[in-house]
């Protein structure tokens, strides 16, 4: 090995690397960074709901983040048009899987001014208690998810309990659990069983007792608080113009509650507090709802108690399908059965826009009829989609933690916010 | 409404007042900043709350021109009412100013009016498909796309029987 020659001269000239090669320590060069875009969805544990958020992140921090809404599409308003308005009914409680009852009776509350139509008053004291019933499984879902994804079981599994009392309940009135197509045109499906309503407020009993607990597990849990409090902040003025409402418009200190100062069916005779919160964070949304469903208890412990006898639908075979009796006895009650089912219910052509508050927030139903048996135009205003629109403003510049609580929080209903 | 009338002589096409109490009004195209512009920064009227937006194919209906009817849903706090504003838009030209500077609410609604129904918003920030995919074709909402049309992002499997939605009769 004589002749020694030198490697860097035989090495091939690379104009890329060599100029600063040099110059960077070791130490530096493992601390160059660039921007990490990272998926969560369609279905992560976190996000509720199908939906998948295109997050951009300067290692932590949130810089850009694009919601992709589209995977659940079902052609919601496409397939009522091209169905009886009754036929509706079961599209609409797919809306909102948690509160079907709410849609539902929405939705059908719309057509009733549309038709002009005065439902019968015990009607409308059972939309109320199934929507109430609803609010409640819509809610417990909500505070529970949003304590298991702060890392606590417990109020999970106390808000699950209590869900599965309410839909007992549910189901014990309507057949179904969670869709339940209760309503129909000028009134709804069939009356309260027997005995329902004793254990409806036995169940209510035990649900405020699981909200103690969940109260208590999570209002001045140090972990809880610390990760919702003073995220996810969004102003009042903001929210407006985002078009929020319900829970999480409330939260920022706006006094606004439809049942209050537009009362449908009979809200106006029962005594219930709208809930306000101040700083319109995570914490404040979580609050809401939380007191909210102690209102609906209180609404619904006052419905039961002064429920009225009655019919619970119109006797209009132009609107209603006749007694079975009538059906099989009377030509007159089978052509009447034969046209509503054939034809559907026959609305006058018009147009109407009626909003309900839903679980979260207002649902607003347009509906155009041109004279025949299926809708013209079936436009929803679902609540969660302005809510999820707001997103990117409230999250930008904030941390990849802050995510989780405040899509929890502002309680993105795939099924609604997809039509 | 009526003030809007008295402030846009010439910007209100058409009136009127529903069976439930709604009022709506038919603005002119070119007139329709200007009226949301004034009923949400009236201190009076105060609609600063964007409801919705949406929009109707009149294909079917008995007067169909123009063909496309563009529904804003506006909310006032103040005054605790829905107002509607409406713009009629032609077939030939599907394009409207777009209300995203005065309601960034109405960002992702016109999205999906233009997603559903092809209408254009000029000036939109991000006017891009909302609820499908970017390869698909035409817009599934006019009434002239037919209900049964399917254009799958991923060739469906062959499957005997399967009930594909209203009107169709069980065929893919």
């Amino acid at each position: 090995m004589s002749d020694s020659h030198n490697i860097d001269a035989q090495k091939p000239h690379n104009p890329d690397t060599d100029g600063f090669a040099h110059e960077e320590s070791e130490l530096e060069s493992h601390f160059q960074t660039k921007n990490m875009v990272i998926n969560m969805g369609p279905s992560h544990p976190a996000t509720h709901g199908t939906v998948r958020l295109k997050v951009e992140l300067e290692g932590e921090t949130i810089v850009k983040i694009d919601p992709e809404i589209g995977f659940l599409h079902r052609g919601f308003q496409k397939s009522c048009e091209n169905v009886t308005w009754t036929q509706c009914l079961p599209y609409t409680d797919r809306l909102n899987y948690l509160s079907a009852m709410m849609n539902n009776f929405g939705f059908l509350n719309a057509v009733e001014k549309l038709i002009g139509l005065e439902i019968p008053e015990r009607a409308q004291y059972i939309r109320v208690i199934g929507s109430e019933l609803h609010r409640l499984t819509d809610h417990l879902t909500c505070v529970g998810a949003t304590g298991l994804e702060m890392g606590g079981f417990a109020p999970f599994l106390y808000g699950m309990e209590a869900r599965e009392l309410i839909q007992d309940r549910v189901t014990e009135l309507t057949g179904a659990r969670l869709t339940t197509s209760f309503g129909r045109v000028g009134g709804i499906n069939r009356d309260l069983p027997e005995g329902w309503s004793e254990k409806v407020l036995k169940s209510l009993d035990r649900t405020e007792e699981l909200l103690v607990e969940m109260d208590g597990l999570l209002t001045r849990n140090r972990i809880f608080v610390d990760r919702t409090k003073g995220t996810g902040v969004i102003t009042a003025e903001d929210a407006i113009d985002y078009g929020w409402t319900g829970p999480a418009l409330r939260a920022c200190g706006v006094d606004h509650d439809l049942r209050k100062v537009q009362p449908y069916w009979v809200y106006d005779r029962f005594d219930f507090d709208v809930v306000v919160g101040q700083h319109g964070d995570n914490y404040d949304r979580y609050l809401v709802r939380l007191e909210e469903m102690r209102q609906s208890i209180r609404i619904l412990r006052q419905a039961l108690a002064t429920i009225p006898a009655g019919p619970i639908i119109v006797d209009d075979w132009r609107i209603a399908l006749p007694p079975k009796p009538e059906v099989y006895g009377t030509i007159e009650g089978v052509m009447a059965h034969f046209k509503l089912v054939m034809e559907g219910i026959q609305v006058p052509p018009g147009e109407v826009y009626d909003a309900t508050e839903a679980s979260n927030g207002e649902l607003g139903w347009y509906l155009v009829s041109d004279g025949r048996g299926r809708p013209y135009k079936v436009h929803v205003r679902a609540p969660g989609f302005p809510v999820l629109s707001a997103l990117p403003h409230i999250i930008q510049g904030k941390m990849l933690a802050d995510l989780v609580p405040t899509f929890d929080t502002i309680n993105m209903i795939g099924g609604e916010v997809e039509q | 409404m009526d003030r809007v009338a008295a402030q846009f002589p010439e910007a209100v096409a058409e009136r009127y007042v529903d069976r439930a109490g709604g009022a709506w009004a038919v603005i002119h195209a070119e007139w329709l900043p200007k009226v949301a512009t004034f009923l949400k920064m009236d201190p009076e009227l105060d609609f600063k709350l964007f409801g919705s937006a949406d929009a109707v194919d009149r294909l079917h209906l008995a007067e169909s021109d123009p063909r496309f009817e563009v529904v804003y849903f506006l909310y006032s706090l103040k005054r605790k009412e829905h107002v509607r504003l409406k713009v009629r838009v032609t077939e030939t030209r599907p394009e409207l100013p777009s209300l995203t500077p005065l309601y960034r609410g109405a960002n992702w609604w016109e999205r999906l009016v233009f997603d559903f129904y092809g209408i254009r918003f000029t000036d939109h920030p991000d006017l891009r498909r909302i609820l499908l995919y970017d390869e698909f074709q035409g817009h599934p909402l006019r009434k002239d796309y037919a209900l049964r049309d399917r254009q799958p992002l991923i060739p469906e499997r062959p499957i005997k029987d399967i009930f594909r939605g209203p009107g169709t009769s069980g065929v893919a």
